[in-house]
């Protein structure tokens, strides 16, 4: 019998011949912390004994950065005071960084092949491009700071074959929303998701890492897309050291396998208060205070493309304040080059810089008691956004784009040109 | 770890997310003692002033689920409860509990807020006194009890590392 990607990737990384419910102590390429997860860690890492393995720890501080009041400004100096006394290269400072998982892709950490582990349950999305990532805890961050080793368990697979054209306005964001409301915020608990097929293969990387992002609202520990020639394409200039392709065996055992039409998905939303509580966004025709475009899940460059192109020469309704959040100071630049800033900024939008901001209820955005939001990001938690009775209505950029011309949940092929 | 935990049930049901646990706006302290203030204050406000240490939290399917916070199980354990049973686990949530020393335990136990719960982590034995209600739980995969046995990750790396404890 063959071997999945996350087999094979754990087999290497551990130096042994490894099967899914097997545990290993595997070598880490990467180990990512921020400005919340990060603080911990530092505390545990200084009862350990050895120095850090510098190059091998990613500091991004993000999610309440530039800080919203003392206690978070305090977080992020410690998190700055680590890296200067360790020297550790590879710390993003406000201005220069931005949400922690597009900076890891965009600064070629992440590459085919590669264990990446983080502070962050979003770790997932590295997947896209390829590797093993996934979310842990600080304790375990400060232990790879040292050994540069963590104990895992080799999950199981569950195969996802998304093939045909998909819509205009269908993007990745409807792809794994689709499957989340399919198999349940824990249908993939435990287990590593590999999503292929002619949709996949034909989806930005941007798209993918949409997908992989979300694997985790479905419980999973990975969500990995096979790499292709799109991967290398994008890597190129870009990624930190040599990387080689992890493909799964054409035998390999899956726990499970699901197949879709990709001509059959349309434009979704997850409705309060679970991902999973998935419906066409052409059927939930329901009033918003706020729509938010941003976080790592819908944050670059390609996400305020499509909300621009259908927002230019329009106006966000009154009565509907739209935020819009670029992931990392690259997608800020971008934007700003191509006039993005300036059609949000026209249409009456609210343009900041990065920063993970309201999508957790940080700071930047956050809703008051009764306001519903249509928003670009990944959780719609009781509370998630603010005010414990606020609601959050999770999309992809078009919809959240169309929703704010309209006051209302909006298809967008309803408001295309 | 204490081998036999006897505590007084909170029941909570499936998908308690991490944002229920400990609201994202608190995240900006790791003190246990501080997290707890805030445990579960919207989805149950009266649990943190209420709580009493060695109190059990029981819960549905999918506990911990949402994000990779290490404060929602040190809230847990400023909060003084003194394990988890839960039909299922996030396993982030699994992980940083086992990492952190709260132990878990993925059983259906069902019952009623304030029941006094028994549960024996060596032989795998949990019980509902009020209602009767005895069962098993399986071990622990091997390399996971040897680090719940250390005291958790912390412990076990600084013997691995040969650091003076």
């Amino acid at each position: 019998m063959g071997k999945t990607i996350s087999e094979k990737i754990l087999s290497s990384k551990s130096g042994k011949d490894v099967r899914a419910g097997e545990i290993v102590e595997a070598k880490v390429d990467y180990v990512m912390v921020n400005d919340i997860t990060g603080p911990a860690a530092f505390d545990e890492f200084e009862g350990l004994c050895v120095p850090p393995i510098r190059n091998k720890i990613v500091l991004i501080p993000d999610h309440y950065v530039p800080n919203k009041d003392v206690p978070s400004a305090m977080q992020a100096k410690k998190m700055r005071d680590f890296a200067i006394r360790h020297r550790i290269p590879s710390y993003f400072e406000v201005g220069s960084g931005g949400v922690c998982h597009q900076l890891m892709i965009e600064q070629g950490f992440v590459a085919p092949g590669r264990l990446i582990v983080g502070a962050d349950s979003h770790t997932c999305s590295y997947g896209a491009l390829g590797a093993f990532a996934t979310g842990i805890g600080s304790t375990e961050a400060a232990t790879v700071f040292a050994r540069g080793v963590l104990w895992l368990r080799v999950p199981e697979s569950m195969r996802f074959t998304v093939d045909g054209k998909l819509g205009r306005f269908v993007s990745g964001k409807d792809v794994i929303l689709t499957i989340i409301g399919d198999i349940g915020v824990e249908g993939a608990r435990y287990a590593s998701m590999e999503v292929s097929g002619s949709s996949i293969s034909s989806m930005s990387i941007s798209d993918r890492v949409t997908i992989s992002n979300m694997g985790i609202e479905a419980g999973a520990k990975a969500c990995i897309v096979p790499p292709d020639r799109k991967v290398d394409d994008y890597l190129r200039g870009r990624v930190r050291g040599a990387y080689k392709w992890t493909l799964p065996d054409a035998d390999a055992d899956y726990a499970d396998q699901n197949s879709y039409d990709g001509a059959e998905i349309v434009s979704v939303v997850a409705k309060p208060f679970l991902p999973s509580n998935v419906a066409p966004a052409s059927e939930t025709p329901v009033e918003i205070d706020q729509a938010y475009l941003g976080s790592c899940t819908n944050g670059r460059i390609e996400d305020l493309r499509i909300a621009a192109k259908i927002l230019k020469g329009r106006k966000v309704r009154n009565g509907v304040r739209m935020i819009v959040v670029p992931a990392t100071k690259d997608v800020y630049d971008q934007a700003l080059k191509e006039g993005i800033i300036k059609t949000f900024s026209d249409a009456g939008a609210f343009v900041s810089g990065p920063t993970c901001g309201a999508c957790l209820g940080g700071y930047m955005g956050v809703l008051a008691p009764g306001e519903r939001c249509v928003s670009s990001t990944n959780r719609n938690f009781v509370g998630r956004m603010g005010a414990k009775d606020s609601e959050v209505y999770l999309a992809s950029p078009a919809v959240v784009a169309a929703s704010a011309i309209k006051g209302r949940i909006t298809d967008p092929s309803e408001v295309s040109r | 770890m204490k081998e036999v935990i006897k505590g007084h049930a909170w029941v909570f049901g499936d998908n308690v997310d991490t944002d229920q646990i400990i609201p994202a706006e608190y995240l900006v302290t790791m003190k246990n003692s501080e997290l707890a203030k805030h445990a579960f204050e919207n989805a149950m406000p009266k649990f943190a002033s209420q709580v009493r240490k060695g109190d059990i939290i029981v819960a549905g399917r999918n506990f911990g689920c949402g994000s990779s916070r290490e404060h929602a199980p040190r809230a847990l354990i400023g909060a003084g409860v003194s394990c988890v049973v839960a039909e299922s686990f996030a396993r982030i949530f699994f992980r940083n509990a086992i990492n952190i020393g709260l132990p878990v335990i993925e059983t259906k136990l069902a019952s009623r807020s304030g029941d006094l719960v028994v549960v024996d982590l060596r032989r795998g034995a949990i019980k509902n006194e009020r209602t009767g209600e005895s069962k098993r739980f399986p071990a622990y995969p091997p390399f996971v009890m040897m680090l719940i046995e250390k005291g958790g990750l912390i412990p076990y790396t600084k013997e691995v590392l040969g650091c003076r404890r």
